[in-house]
């Protein structure tokens, strides 16, 4: 067995498992807020990854004016969708709240791309491609600043559910009744949280986006997220960031050995094998809160 | 003829326990089942083989999953990989030389069976995770027909439907195909309104309301949870092993992927959770609308009344599929089938609105 082989698999799925949780981010958000599976996060990360790209080319703007403008643009669209769309939904069955957000997501890629061109564009953060090689073992330099800016948004993320508003936001997890009692805008504060997971789509965006091109496969990255948060637990932060571990190092060391024997594609597998086997055995996940039901 | 009402008053239970115990829904399903019996004689070719044909089998194969999702409440998006089961195996079992009834029901019974896999999940979870986990396993159902030679023919291949009769009948006549499309949705219809009379169609209703008290009353959710799976999975397969018969002709897997999934299941919640009309005007309003509404604009802009890009024109049917999807669900979560009843309600007693119904 080749240890370098299985090393730099190890090293690039911990870093691209990352860069998933930084997809999965905005999904536990939102339904930590609001018990709202956004299954339209892929293709928000989708449109930030647009959004800078078309600040920066067709504009040609600098980059950080172009992220900063689709941190404020995503944002807002945030709080538009929680107020144009799911908050006319409150009390439906979960069915319709999950196809509205999948109504969004198809019209989105219908949307976007059409408006500004299907064809995959590059989005250069000037990183480099020359590879870093640490004790022999090739990490992609896009990647690692890819997993260094999820974890920055991972923490900060966790950091904020400190501050004031953040704790009005675990109040209302928690119990929408008992903090309207309390004087705490329920309204806002889910408003708010789909703010958020506009801003971090903006992460997603520009990082996938630098990765892969920008394009509308960027909005397919929904799936491994959802298999980040069921693993992690969907109203857990810490579940995202280890189950984004998780996903991403299993998806890049199983298909390295399988792929050259079945004719590849077993990352699609791999994810879906986790999704179902969660599900089956620990279907809050590994850190999520268990839900007790009644009659 | 107007207030039609009128002279209605049963003295038999029997009478008002029919299918259509008033006499003008009677007629009105009997004028439709004529017109679509005559089709042949009054359409033409092309319509009837590009629009009619394939309207009624997506119908039937949404009144499939309207078992499901409907009447048990069990949420399923992995719908096509249970078609694809079924076509592949009907396809695989009549090149095989069983004759086509057989494989025909055959291929029910392999979906079914692979679809109680699907049903496994949701003895565990409900709601939003039994959505992921079905998706998930059409993933996997997906991953196999295309990475199995045996299967699928190799990678990116298509599978020709070989040449079958049923009863006497050869696929290789247009109206055959018809007609058996016709056969199988009138018998789906039937089935459907029927399974919501009987004991097992009762259970599933209180499965899908509430199953810990459906357990309580003496429902056992484990049995009908996976009854549910197996006969919606059976019909599902059979339908998409018509699909594969009368209209593809030639089977890939992209037809049957995860976005055919989300078009049944649009289609069911389009059209209304759990109703029969339903099935047929969502499957027609999901198929139809982004084709003809895009045909428009492509029109105007040919015409030179809109100034549309060609990109952004191929993106349309998507947009237009995506608008409407967000559209129903907040104009009208009930769907199509409420609209139509609440029209059949008003007409029902016009011009005597007082009047009870």
């Amino acid at each position: 067995m080749d240890f370098l082989f299985l090393a730099e698999l190890f090293v690039n799925g911990l870093s691209t498992g990352l860069m998933y949780s930084l997809v999965a981010l905005g999904i536990t958000l939102i339904y930590k807020a609001s018990g709202v599976p956004n299954l339209a996060q892929g293709a928000m990360v989708m449109l930030s990854g647009y959004l800078v790209w078309a600040v920066v080319s067709l504009l040609s703007w600098p980059l950080w004016l172009a992220i900063a403008l689709a941190v404020v643009g995503m944002f807002l669209f945030g709080l538009a969708t929680e107020r144009w769309l799911l908050r006319r939904m409150v009390g439906q069955p979960v069915i319709m709240i999950v196809m509205l957000t999948l109504g969004l997501d198809i019209f989105l890629r219908g949307f976007v791309p059409g408006l500004l061109g299907a064809a995959p564009k590059r989005l250069d953060l000037g990183i480099g491609l020359a590879p870093i090689i640490v004790a022999d073992v090739f990490v992609n330099r896009a990647y690692l600043v890819g997993a260094i800016g999820a974890m920055v948004l991972i923490a900060a993320a966790m950091l904020f559910f400190r501050t004031r508003l953040g704790t009005k936001l675990r109040a209302v997890s928690d119990d929408h009744v008992a903090s309207w009692a309390v004087g705490i805008s329920v309204e806002r504060a889910i408003g708010i949280s789909w703010g958020i997971a506009g801003v971090a789509a903006v992460g997603a965006g520009t990082v996938w986006g630098s990765v892969q091109g920008v394009d509308w496969t960027l909005s397919a990255l929904l799936f491994p997220a959802i298999a980040v948060v069921i693993l992690g637990g969907i109203d857990s932060l810490l579940g995202v960031f280890v189950g984004g571990l998780v996903v991403g190092v299993l998806g890049s060391v199983i298909p390295g050995y399988l792929d050259p024997i079945v004719g590849g594609g077993t990352r699609d597998v791999v994810t879906s094998v986790l999704i179902v086997l969660t599900i089956l055995f620990r279907p809050y996940g590994m850190f999520g809160r268990e839900d007790i039901e009644r009659v | 003829m107007f207030y039609r009402l009128s002279g209605v008053h049963h003295t038999r239970y029997e009478d008002t326990r029919r299918l259509w115990p008033i006499p003008a829904d009677r007629r009105l399903v009997a004028v439709l089942f004529l017109l679509a019996l005559s089709a042949p004689l009054w359409l033409s070719e092309l319509y009837l083989q590009n629009y009619l044909l394939p309207w009624l089998i997506w119908s039937a194969a949404t009144l499939s999953l309207t078992l499901l999702m409907g009447v048990a409440g069990q949420l399923h998006f992995g719908y096509a990989a249970v078609m694809a089961i079924g076509a592949y195996s009907a396809i695989h079992l009549v090149r095989l030389g069983v004759p086509f009834e057989l494989a025909f029901i055959g291929a029910g019974l392999v979906a079914a069976v692979i679809g109680c896999l699907f049903g496994a999940a949701a003895l565990r979870v409900k709601g939003l995770y039994l959505v992921m986990a079905t998706l998930a396993m059409q993933y996997l159902v997906d991953w196999v027909i295309v990475n199995v030679p045996a299967i699928s023919g190799g990678a990116h291949a298509t599978l020709q439907a070989p040449e079958a009769r049923v009863l006497f009948f050869s696929f290789a006549d247009g109206l055959t195909r018809y007609y058996f499309a016709f056969f199988w949705a009138v018998f789906m219809t039937l089935f459907l309104l029927n399974t919501k009379r009987t004991s097992f169609g009762r259970a599933l209703v209180a499965i899908r309301d509430k199953d810990y008290a459906a357990s309580v009353i003496g429902v056992s959710p484990f049995r009908y949870k996976l009854l549910a799976f197996f006969s919606s999975s059976f019909f599902g397969g059979m339908s998409g092993a018509v699909l594969a018969f009368c209209f593809y002709r030639a089977v890939t897997p992209e037809q049957f992927g995860f976005n055919v999934s989300t078009q049944l299941v649009a289609m069911v919640l389009v059209g209304g959770l759990g109703s029969v009309i339903g099935a047929y005007l969502g499957a027609a309003f999901v198929l139809l609308t982004p084709m003809i509404l895009s045909n428009g604009i492509a029109a105007l802009s040919d015409a030179g009344w809109l100034s549309v890009s060609a990109n952004l024109l191929a993106h349309l049917p998507l947009m237009i599929y995506g608008a409407l999807i967000i559209g129903f669900l907040l104009a009208e979560p009930l769907g199509l089938a409420k609209i139509y009843d609440n029209m059949r309600n008003y007409f029902l007693v016009w011009p005597f609105k007082h009047s009870r119904r």
